[in-house]
């Protein structure tokens, strides 16, 4: 057999962690990345990464790290792969120690660990309010020592447009990538392919997520032929400032220092959430403090200055402390808000932050079809119905270290490498993909990719996130039909072969909207409420109905579901209530 | 009342080693509006202020947020990053251009790899033995965590290249960020033999001795890097490594 080798298309910490497993093997990696791969939406993770390293005598331990998860996610997610995950998370920590993760420091000199929201403990290391920008930049590092060794091969600037699988087995034996600096569309060989591209948070229009973060990645696979698991289950986290593009994160971590949330009420502050929930306080999992702070701007109209807004303030606590555990992010609220969180209380509202639904992964981070992997946001193993703050960097540091060696195992039982197949059969989806620009390039209609994503977007937000109709999500699914179709009325204005976003983004959006289509309809179809699924009319949790995972397959005609039972082996589901004290 | 807008003049250019040219914009205005939101407004509709209908402006982007660097371009000729240029806090026409350090791709894009290229150079990692359990990392002091953290926000942007008066056509010089990087992986407890590596490369071409001590770095960098300490201590160490290896080969 042929020298094998590895794609890892999507270079943020799941995708830099799975290329150092396999390439530290001795495997040849090609890592393909939308963006240099320093500058993935990794970057943005700010508060931390947990591990019940019980270093502050509070009786942490794995188990416990088990249970917040789980009974986090409303019992949503299989227990066995979260149950290796906390078990191996302390050892993570030590070995992004060893790397040189700048990790905030205790006088002694050994890792601190604070606060989270969804647990008791002291779990979470960070490095000052931009630890997941720490942790990539420790990741890349690892990885330019392994692409100096000639082990990695990276292609920054290219995007993933599709997989290549073999006629007669339907194994993924490559994919197909255009070099955006050229426009030029190019098919590369391998045996294993792992997809590490993120969250879709681009189809809600504005949200925490990077500019980058359009979903495209998984939606092409999903279109051929991986299912999507979950897709309904989106974070809308509770505190963000809102802009004019993004809605901008303000870390959960800001909270686990001391941070309160409170809106004037008969002219003082009111903390609700410290009143309704007095164990967890600040510190509910961000299902619930989102609905709470919707709850009080929308149903109670108690938003400063009649807006959408709440406090979230730091103005107690002294400025050094918060400069050396949260920096980051006021001067992020300094930037862009123009006030310092320092003197005066935060003006925050919910924003769209995360996807806990992603690409189906078996218990070895493959998907149903053979050779592809997923690893990170993009898949949808670890989070269940709701994501704990400073699970995510570990989901995708341990995804990488499980997925990684796992492909090597699968290549090693090939008979056949993917260098084998026929020229023929690359070259097919080559031209495929060149004709899919092509065709793009002709477009001449009316409407353009930008403002059919903003209305998308609305859509989306207004009737898919906090709280969920039946009638508006059947409403928005009609649209996103109609906007597929408003699509083919795209005028491209831009016929040049340089670095054409335009052309790209046309493309991507496509792609979005079929996407959109997964996460209405999965959302339309549960009739029940579970973490960050709220329905009104089905206000409870339905595990008799409802315990199991979703799982879409596309179809010609959109979005086909079918159910698939949850691994509850560990722990027995109960109900989940924070507000007893 | 006239609804308010924002300027804009752009330089254009269509590809690399294409002639660039200027066009003028005009955009909605809106409270807490960026550059960005500015750009994506001319690729809704390209057409320039004399009404000629254009192509959409090309840029990097990707947090929004200043973190991730992708968006840096002279912003009234300042390098700053866009996400983070509010139009508010601008004088109009506000005025576009890449970065000049660097070959452009195309309008606002230029090709940063050089520095990723002298990450390369001078070894900016930790030689670890492996990712396989071997126990806790070494312990640091909450003051140098405080210098590490310091030097490790760079963000490869290259506001520090655009400003330096040594990375010109006659000089090879490395710039300062790969400087401060050298510097956070000297003050890592793994060992000296990497760092006299890392030494010894800066000794060679367009190594730390190109520094001409302008210190425009300090000030430009969006992140505070304490560019200019980072640029003395590691002259510092180059210094005693020289001598050293002057005394061991004597």
């Amino acid at each position: 057999m042929a020298k094998q080798r590895i794609i890892v298309v999507g270079g943020g910490l799941a995708g830099l962690m799975t290329t150092i497993k396999i390439a530290e093997m001795g495997v040849a990696v090609d890592l393909f990345s939308i963006v240099p791969v320093k500058r993935s939406h990794s970057v943005c993770a700010q508060g931390g990464i947990n591990a019940a390293k019980d270093q502050q005598g509070q009786g942490d331990h794995p188990d416990i790290h088990l249970d917040d998860t789980i009974y986090g996610g409303d019992f949503l997610a299989n227990q066995t792969p979260v149950k290796t995950m906390c078990d191996a998370a302390p050892q993570i920590i030590d070995l992004l120690s060893r790397m040189g993760v700048p990790f905030n420091r205790t006088p002694e000199g050994f890792l601190d660990f604070r606060r989270f929201g969804g647990t008791l403990h002291n779990r979470t290391a960070f490095a000052g309010a931009t630890t997941g920008q720490q942790l990539l930049y420790a990741l890349d590092e690892q990885v330019r020592r392994f692409e100096v060794a000639g082990l990695v091969t990276k292609y920054e600037s290219w995007e993933f447009l599709s997989l290549i699988r073999d006629e007669d087995d339907g194994r993924v034996i490559g994919i197909t990538a255009i070099c955006n600096p050229d426009m030029s569309i190019h098919h590369f060989a391998a045996d294993a392919v792992h997809i590490c591209t993120g969250g879709p948070g681009i189809i809600f229009g504005k949200s925490t997520n990077s500019y980058i973060n359009t979903g495209a990645a998984a939606s092409r696979c999903y279109q051929q032929g991986a299912a999507y698991a979950n897709g309904e289950f989106i974070q809308v986290h509770p505190t963000t400032i809102p802009g004019e593009d993004k809605l901008r994160l303000m870390s959960e971590s800001a909270r686990g220092e001391g941070g309160r949330v409170w809106v004037p009420k008969d002219g003082k502050p009111w903390y609700f959430l410290e009143e309704r929930y007095p164990k967890y306080g600040n510190l509910v999992p961000r299902d619930i403090a989102t609905r709470e702070i919707f709850s009080v701007c929308v149903e109670e109209g108690l938003g400063l200055d009649g807006k959408n807004q709440v406090y979230l303030d730091l103005s107690h606590l002294d400025e050094t402390f918060l400069n050396r555990r949260l920096g980051g992010i006021m001067e992020i609220y300094e930037k862009f808000a123009g006030d310092d969180p320092r003197k005066t209380p935060m003006r925050i509202f919910p924003g769209v932050h995360y996807s806990m639904g992603g690409m189906w992964v078996d218990f070895e981070q493959q998907t149903h079809i053979p050779g592809l992997f997923a690893v990170g946001e993009v898949e949808y193993q670890y989070h269940g119905a709701n994501r704990l703050g400073a699970n995510s960097l570990l989901s995708c540091i341990f995804g990488g270290m499980v997925a990684g060696p796992k492909s090597i195992e699968y290549i090693n039982g090939l008979k056949r490498s993917a260098d084998d197949v026929a020229p023929s059969a690359f070259a097919a989806e080559q031209n495929r993909q060149i004709e899919v620009f092509d065709d793009i390039y002709r477009m001449t209609g009316k409407e353009n990719p930008y403002d059919l994503g903003d209305e998308m977007g609305e859509w989306m937000t207004n009737n898919c996130t906090i709280v969920r109709h039946n009638d508006k999500l059947a409403a928005t699914d009609e649209k996103l039909v109609e906007l597929l179709e408003r699509w083919e009325n795209v005028g491209v204005n831009d016929a040049s072969r340089v670095y054409n976003q335009y052309v790209l983004r046309t493309r991507q959006l496509k792609d979005m909207l079929q996407l959109a289509r997964v996460i209405c309809l999965g959302a339309l179809r549960r009739d029940e409420s579970r973490g960050a699924h709220f329905k009104p009319d089905f206000p409870e949790r339905d595990d008799e109905n409802w315990l199991k995972t979703t799982m879409a397959r596309h179809t010609p005609e959109g979005p086909s579901l079918e159910y698939e039972v949850v691994d509850t082996s560990i722990i027995k589901p109960r109900p989940r209530v924070y507000s007893k004290s | 009342m006239a609804q308010k807008t924002v300027q804009l003049r752009v330089k254009r250019q269509d590809g690399p080693g294409a002639r660039p040219r200027w066009e003028h914009f005009e955009v909605p205005h809106a409270p807490g509006k960026n550059v960005i939101s500015c750009l994506i407004d001319i690729a809704r509709k390209p057409v320039t202020l004399e009404g000629r209908e254009t192509t959409p402006v090309q840029w990097d982007c990707a947090c929004l947020e200043e973190v991730c660097g992708a968006c840096t371009m002279l912003v009234n000729g300042k390098p700053q990053q866009s996400c983070s240029s509010l139009v508010d806090n601008l004088e109009q026409p506000i005025e576009l251009a890449p970065l000049t350090k660097f070959p452009v791709v195309r309008d606002l894009v230029v090709d940063r790899q050089k520095m990723f290229k002298n990450l390369e150079r001078f070894r900016a990692w930790v030689p670890i033995d492996g990712t396989y359990p071997m126990g806790e990392g070494p312990l640091l002091s909450a003051e140098d965590q405080q210098v590490r953290y310091n030097r490790s926000r760079c963000m490869t942007c290259a506001c520090c290249m655009e400003v330096c008066p040594q990375i010109n056509g006659r000089s090879d010089f490395v710039g300062p960020a790969v400087i401060g990087q050298v510097e956070f992986f000297n003050l890592h407890p793994s060992g000296p033999e990497e760092m006299g590596k890392r030494l010894e490369e800066m000794m060679g071409t367009g190594g730390i001795h190109e520094c001409g001590n302008a210190q425009n770095c300090v000030a430009a960098c969006p992140k505070e890097i304490d560019l200019t300490d980072a640029i003395a201590e590691v002259g510092r160490q180059v210094t005693i490594f020289a001598v050293k290896k002057f005394l061991h080969s004597s």
